[in-house]
């Protein structure tokens, strides 16, 4: 050490560091000695320039920041001695990484070293490029590493062919200077230069298609002669791991192989004999010999088909698989993934063995297997195999769970022969691990149950049953109550029954009993509590005897602390008590739900209402956001986005019916929220259409008017006098209000001007063709958020089609659009198209609304295309 | 291709990094502990591969510490543990029976080992021996400078300066 020196030693500080007992004492010493080395670097200290860099690599290590040593690195390459560019180098490699601008610095020293007379200097320099290089540095200095290919000594031309390796990854178009020294390195003997040979030509085969014609057309037989020599040749003290000479070179020989045997029937050819050779005669008692064949079968199975090969390959396969060792049926299993492309039958042969490894300890050959049995399964073995998952489910680790049933769903899913099967599988996995099941697994269920009249009570019992065994599981608990709530009949009467079902009797009060459990049960979440409350409603009119009791029940709900629960109680209650007339209309079953939308929306185009048996979930009570929310979610099959699937709800309740009640909600955006429940209020008098024909003939007149009003309402300021029903709808911030829509329906409504401050339209957008109006409204409580009701009128004397229109809006606003009411706009303003906008300013007060738009739509037959701002909105909105 | 190369001692401690791809700070970090939780807490007899992030990971443990190597996922397993091996048996030789203690106070030098086997993730030389002869023809350059500043006559020129 020099006798001159200051501060500590290495050792020392390790020393130090370790002899810490707290994380804290570890900081300070950590913060000294960073300190110290910043007042040494600040000084520009030379001496000790390296140590300092060794120690800061060593708090690096640690995971303490240590950006401000970069420079020294830096320094050091650029000095003069070979100790300070090796600790330099590897400071650098360890300090940056290739994205740091730093780097760049440093192509200059890099481009000096590689041309230095010092053979280790120019390997201390391959290396660094070879680690860290960056695209640009690949450009810069790929001569000089080509150039290194052919340099005297083989141990620089293996780096070189390395540091090729990471500038053909970085630049692919540099490929083809590499091709010819590449080939010319296959040639030599020394095994360092060979192994980095091969593999500079694998990597070149993957990314230029002309290097791989190039090898193939002139290395393979170098290449095979190569893999025999080493194959056969004696034992070599310094190549040798346990009893193979150079497994590693074995290895990358056999995958450039591969490469060059893949699609190419006399590459193939050329190399059967080889494989053949070291498949048959590659000792299988070591690990080095396993890697070998492990290799070796890999290759059999990519090249072209030679039979005799592929049945050794699979033999060895068999073996792999039977041996105890765990590493061996992991790369074994992995072997089986890319054979089953080639030779379904023969990994079908092993299928017990792989459902054995399916139940393994070791998760990792656990989901190597699932993942192949996964693979495995088709129409003819998915029941066999569907049970021996499920039978594994009950007994797998919680953390697998999710997993597999993931992977039972989409089996039972893809492959299920019928539906009762189905069902029943479903019905397992959800007694299993229900709470593992994803929404949209249940959602399909529940479609499929409903498709399947003639199961339904079937499914009901066994629903039944299975709740009864458990309320664990929680989308158990969800379809259970559903199920009971639509076909609760069927499963009293035990109508429907099948033969293999045994009879079970279940009272009426016993259904409702369960329902009841499941509203008071504390673990269940909100959507399962709300469903059961709508399935007790259901049950109301299928079971009178029990009308009392549900009524007990709903009431206790009405104080609920839970605003959904509380206001569907409230509902519900209301209509009992009240419109006995309509309520067993209002209860009906569900109509069969459409299988087809559901395929298509897993598709993912709209964010529509997925099944809608769960529809009665949709009341949301307009004032309660935040427990809308999760019915959102609930609503919504394939899209995480609530506010789109709850605003979808008023078109799904249309589709249902298909009655167009676009006029109707038309109006309804001015107070978006209580838009949906509004729809949903429409349509349950709408389903009990008859009988509320004659009560309250004078509120559905509205509905026609406001049809046959269309055009000129958009122009029209206060929409107060048309937005009867909404208007009542927005007027209550609680509850009790909306059951005054029911029980004061026929009543001319009042305004709804008092709501909130009335804002005046405005023309937002005119061109000779095209009109847009806006209409404003606010909700009480949500100064921030307005609502837009958009308005267009077509100014031409044609139709255009196709109609689209879109918004921007900058940062601090955003933007909710609803589906339009039609993409076809009539000419001459014979009618005009709405669409409901919703804008939160979060800088509400001091910036106003600005916005972009812009209008597509096809006009004989023309794709038309309008932009324009829109600067004049009200300034406080 | 190996994305890096880390050796984690069995109480999690960092003893060697090593990063063949780019991660940035923050990554290598996260990583660290990712796999430090997955690995340490496997079994003695379970295999010696995890799949983790669309990658591989092949460790081994060597008395007190864990070498554990990232591949791709369509690199050959088995060979890696050979490389891993391969590693392990240059140290030894190199520090003549390797403890953990060898790796922490000249972490340097097991850098410089790991630079001659492996490069650009690609393994290097597959001959001990070789490695062997390069560190030391290394070393010895080293040695030979520190000598020549270490010697009277340039403490002196130094001094006088």
């Amino acid at each position: 050490m020099n006798p001159f020196s200051s501060g500590t030693r290495l050792r020392d500080m390790i020393r130090a560091i370790r002899a810490c007992k707290t994380a804290a004492e570890e900081r300070a010493v950590v913060r000294k000695e960073c300190a110290a080395i910043r007042a040494a670097i600040n000084e520009n200290d030379q001496d000790y320039r390296h140590r300092n860099l060794a120690k800061l690599m060593f708090i690096h290590m640690l995971g303490y920041p240590t950006h401000f040593g970069q420079m020294e690195c830096l320094k050091l390459i650029a000095s003069a001695g070979f100790p300070e560019k090796r600790i330099g180098y590897l400071g650098l490699m360890l300090l940056l990484d290739e994205r740091q601008e730093v780097l760049m610095l440093v192509t200059n020293s890099l481009k000096q070293d590689l041309n230095h007379s010092n053979q280790y200097i120019v390997g201390l320099a391959l290396c660094a490029l070879g680690n860290i290089s960056s695209a640009e540095m690949a450009r810069d200095l790929a001569p000089d590493v080509e150039r290194l290919l052919q340099f005297r000594d083989p141990n620089i031309r293996k780096k070189a062919a390395l540091c090729s390796i990471r500038i053909i990854k970085k630049v692919p178009d540099l490929a083809e200077n590499f091709m010819y020294p590449a080939s010319s390195l296959l040639k030599e003997k020394h095994h360092g230069v060979l192994i980095t040979g091969v593999q500079l030509c694998t990597d070149l085969c993957k990314v230029s298609s002309e290097a791989l014609e190039y090898f193939r057309e002139n290395c393979i037989e170098g290449l095979v002669r190569t893999l025999r020599e080493i194959a056969n040749s004696p034992y070599s003290p310094e190549y040798d791991v346990a009893g193979i000479t150079d497994p590693f070179l074995h290895v990358r020989l056999l995958k450039l192989l591969r490469l060059l045997g893949e699609g190419d029937v006399d590459a193939s050819d050329c190399m059967t004999d080889i494989l053949a050779q070291v498949a048959s005669r590659t000792e299988s008692n070591k690990n080095a010999g396993n890697a070998i064949l492990y290799e070796c079968v890999e290759t059999i199975m990519s090249i072209e088909d030679n039979g005799g090969l592929r049945v050794l390959a699979i033999n060895i396969l068999g073996r792999f698989l039977s041996n105890r060792d765990n590493n061996i049926r992991y790369v074994g299993l992995n072997m089986l993934m890319k054979a089953i492309v080639v030779d379904a039958k023969a990994v079908q042969r092993h299928r017990a063995t792989i459902l054995e490894c399916v139940k393994d300890s070791d998760a990792s050959i656990q989901k190597r297997a699932l993942e192949l049995v996964y693979l495995l399964v088709n129409e003819s073995n998915v029941k066999p195999l569907t049970k021996e998952l499920i039978e594994f489910l009950e007994v797998s680790d919680q953390e697998f769970k999710g997993d597999i049933t993931a992977k039972i769903c989409s089996l039972v899913e893809k492959f299920s022969p019928e539906k009762m099967w189905y069902i029943d599988q479903m019905l397992k996995v959800l007694t299993e691990a229900g709470n593992f099941v994803k929404d949209e697994v249940w959602h399909a269920l529940i479609v499929v149950i409903s498709n399947a009249s003639e199961l339904h009570g079937y499914t009901v019992r066994a629903l039944y049953r299975a709740f009864q065994a458990s309320t664990e599981q929680e989308s158990l608990v969800r379809v259970a109550v559903w199920c009971i709530g639509e076909y609760g009949d069927m499963l009293v009467n035990n109508v429907g029954m099948l033969d293999i079902e045994e009879p079970i009797t279940v009272t009426e009060f016993d259904a409702v009993d369960a329902v009841e459990v499941a509203i008071k049960h504390h673990r269940l979440d909100l959507t399962t509590k709300a469903m059961a409350l709508i399935s007790l409603f259901k049950l109301s009119s299928r079971f009178p005897a029990c009308l009392e009791r549900i009524k007990d029940i709903i009431v206790q709900n009405k104080r609920s602390l839970v605003l959904e629960l509380q206001q569907r109680s409230i509902e519900f209650n209301c209509i009992l008590q009240k419109h006995q007339n309509i309520r067993s209309a209002l209860v009906e079953r569900m109509p069969v739900l459409d299988e087809s939308t559901l395929s298509g929306r897993k598709g993912g185009s709209l964010p529509t209402v997925p099944t809608s048996g769960i529809t009665p979930c949709n009341l949301p009570n307009g004032v309660a956001e935040p427990a809308a929310a999760p019915i959102g979610d609930l609503l919504d099959l394939s899209s995480d986005d609530v506010h789109a699937s709850i605003s979808s709800g008023g078109d799904f309740l249309q589709d249902l019916l298909s009655i167009d009640l676009s006029p109707a909600s038309a109006p309804s955006g001015t107070s978006q929220p209580p838009k949906a429940g509004t729809n949903v209020l429409l349509d349950l008098l709408s389903i009990g259409l008859p009988a509320l024909a004659e009560s309250s003939s004078s509120a559905l007149d509205i509905l026609p008017s406001i049809q046959d009003n269309e055009a000129p309402l958009a122009n029209l300021n206060g929409l107060a006098s048309i937005s009867s029903l909404p208007a009542n709808a927005t007027s209550p911030a609680s509850s009790g209000g909306m059951m005054d829509l029911l029980d004061a329906f026929g009543p001319i409504p009042q305004n709804h001007e008092e709501n909130g401050p009335a804002y005046p339209s405005i023309v937002a957008y005119e061109s000779s063709s095209l009109r847009i109006t806006f209409d404003f409204s606010k909700q009480p409580g949500s100064p921030q958020t307005t609502f837009i009701q958009a308005t267009f009128t077509n100014l031409s004397p044609n139709v255009y089609n196709e109609f689209l229109f879109q918004a921007a809006v900058p940062k601090f606003l955003q933007l909710h659009l609803d589906p339009a009411s039609s993409n076809i706009l009539p000419a001459s303003g014979n009618g005009s198209i709405t669409q409901s906008l919703k804008v939160t300013n979060t800088q509400h007060g001091k910036k106003s609304l600005v916005m972009r738009i812009r209008i597509a739509y096809k006009t004989n037959d023309k794709d038309e295309l309008e932009e324009g701002q829109i600067n004049n909105f009200p300034h406080d909105l | 291709m190996i994305h890096f190369v880390l050796l984690i001692s069995r109480q999690g401690k960092v003893r060697l990094t090593k990063w063949y791809s780019p991660y940035s700070q923050k990554e290598r970090t996260k990583v660290i502990r990712e796999l430090g939780g997955v690995i340490l807490s496997r079994g003695p007899k379970l295999c010696n591969f995890v799949d983790w992030r669309g990658f591989k990971v092949v460790y081994k443990r060597y008395a007190s510490l864990y070498f554990c190597m990232c591949i791709d996922q369509d690199d050959n397993e088995l060979e890696v543990l050979e490389i891993i091996h391969h590693f392990v048996e240059i140290l030894d030789r190199y520090f003549g029976s390797v403890c953990e203690l060898d790796l922490i106070f000249n972490f340097h030098k097991a850098y410089y080992i790991l630079d001659e086997l492996l490069l650009a993730g690609e393994l290097q030389e597959s001959s001990k021996k070789t490695v062997a002869r390069l560190i030391a023809a290394q070393d010895s350059l080293v040695e030979t400078a520190k000598e020549q500043a270490s010697s009277i006559s340039n403490i002196i020129a130094q001094a006088t300066k």
